[in-house]
């Protein structure tokens, strides 16, 4: 049969060498190898005391902003969850009351807001979409978790708290307006 | 019969119909844009301006150009006219102009209103606008005004386009409201905060082509791209009937007229179709209704679900 490249190599059962029958070069030779890698500087961190230095736009877990008085960004306008490839984001809406002008910038503001951290593939649209600098994504990670339902992520784990603010001045400067 | 040319594409029209209704005609790639004209209402347009249109020749007896760009909706069609609308680039530059002007004063809240999605001044602005103001002065604001259980009124949404106060005088029997106040100051106002409770009132929030009037029952429910819309229809003695019911999942969140290619109500409905009958078993369902799939409403569904 003709060969489609002339890679082709025609293997061969050789006798092997009696320095080849000791397997002792052999064996040196990898321990040699093994060895060199313990004086090389590791790849590895040891995780809970060395954290990885993230890059600046690592896209990890998201964030609800609130504004310099605390009230929250997000007025439920949907486009986040319109622009969500993979449809991660629920939001329902509702109407702020009289005397709620301090926990909530809008008039509308999102009484439920879950992200399905399961089905979100971190590809930072709804950052993009976002019209009102609410939804941040952040150099945090989803913990892991024994039970589905814990990765429908909820207000309560999305919203910043008031007296633990989210810095993500780095990642907004990658949206500045031209 | 009149001989017209829009845009280099020749249509014979009836005597006496509009530029406007001569390209809508021939279509959307020649159709200007309308924020106030409305087919159906007697003496609607001419106010918006963004029709406007550049007459190059003013009929076959008098070939001289009109001397200033004219508005299409209220401009006749003569015998050999021809008209430049997307291809004069004066034309293109004025509506530009128009546009920033209408949004001078509008509020920057697409995000809260209930109308985005389907607002005629989004897509204005998105078609001829510029994506920066040049304005430094504040928005025109109002003062919060009830009109009635069923209406909400954000007059500082309202580009005065007069639609509202033509249905109430021509659709409802006795209209209450009307737009108060000259120049800067004017504003949709009812009498001495009289509530607007006509059978046909409703029919308001439909042709109101920004988010002004909006539907109470539906505010802040959800966005208009989240439900899905459904033709129905019932027996009904006040009004055909033939609405489109919003869906979310098997709620319906609001029910409006049917609207046709240029936004305008096929028919009028009654206010107990549009905001009583909210209950799939009050209607007989005809099936999904066709969005064109440019609309942010066919995001992320298809025409059949």
């Amino acid at each position: 049969m003709q060969s489609l490249t002339n890679r082709s190599v025609v293997v061969r059962k050789r006798e092997m060498s009696f320095m080849e029958k000791l397997y002792l070069p052999a064996i040196l030779g990898g321990m040699a190898l093994t060895i060199k890698h313990l004086f090389k500087k590791k790849v590895t961190n040891k995780y809970p005391e060395v954290k990885r230095i993230f890059a600046p736009i690592y896209r990890g877990v998201h964030v609800l902003k609130r504004d310099e008085q605390g009230r929250e960004n997000c007025t439920a306008c949907g486009l986040c969850a319109v622009s969500c490839p993979a449809e991660a984001i629920t939001m329902v809406a509702a109407e702020r009351k009289q005397g709620e002008e301090n926990l909530y910038r809008e008039e509308k503001y999102a009484a439920t807001y879950e992200i399905n951290m399961l089905r979100c593939i971190f590809c930072g649209l709804c950052e993009e979409a976002c019209p009102k600098d609410a939804i941040y994504l952040t150099d945090r990670l989803i913990e892991s978790k024994y039970d589905r339902k814990k990765f429908i992520y909820g207000k309560e784990l999305l919203v910043e708290k008031i007296d633990e603010r989210i810095d993500i001045s780095k990642r907004k400067k990658n949206y500045t307006m031209a | 019969m009149a001989k017209v040319t829009i845009d280099g594409i020749e249509i014979e029209v009836p005597d006496g119909t509009t530029i406007l209704q001569a390209a809508r005609m021939i279509g959307p790639e020649v159709a200007p844009p309308a924020m106030c004209f409305y087919s159906s209402l007697k003496t609607s347009g001419g106010y918006c301006r963004t029709c406007i249109v550049k007459v190059s020749k003013g009929s076959e007896k008098d070939p001289r150009p009109m001397p200033k760009l004219v508005p299409a909706c209220r401009t006749n069609v003569m015998d050999g006219m021809e008209v430049m609308n997307f291809t004069s680039p004066e034309v293109v530059e004025a509506r530009k102009g128009v546009t920033e002007f209408l949004l001078l004063n509008h509020p920057l809240d697409c995000p809260i209103c209930d109308q985005a999605g389907e607002c005629h001044l989004q897509d204005l602005s998105f078609e001829n606008g510029s994506s920066k103001t040049r304005t430094d002065f504040e928005r025109r604001t109002f003062n919060k005004l009830n009109i009635g259980l069923h209406i909400q009124l954000h007059m500082s949404r309202c580009i005065l386009c007069y639609r509202c106060v033509k249905v109430a005088e021509q659709i409802t029997d006795g209209r209450v409201h009307g737009v108060m106040n000259r120049g800067d100051h004017s504003e949709i106002s009812t009498y001495i905060d009289q509530a607007i409770d006509n059978d046909f009132s409703g029919n308001m929030i439909d042709v109101c082509p920004v988010g002004a009037l909006t539907d109470k029952t539906f505010r802040f429910k959800s966005r208009v791209w989240f439900t899905k819309p459904v033709d129905a229809h019932c027996k009904c003695d006040k009004c055909s009937g033939k609405v489109v019911l919003w869906y979310q999942k098997d709620e319906v969140l609001r029910v409006t007229g049917r609207k046709d290619q240029w936004g305008e109500l096929e028919e009028f409905i009654c206010n107990t179709c549009r905001f009583e009958k909210k209950k799939t078993s009050d209607w007989i369902i005809e099936g999904p209704r066709h969005i064109n799939h440019h609309s942010v409403i066919s995001a992320n569904h298809y025409e059949k679900w």
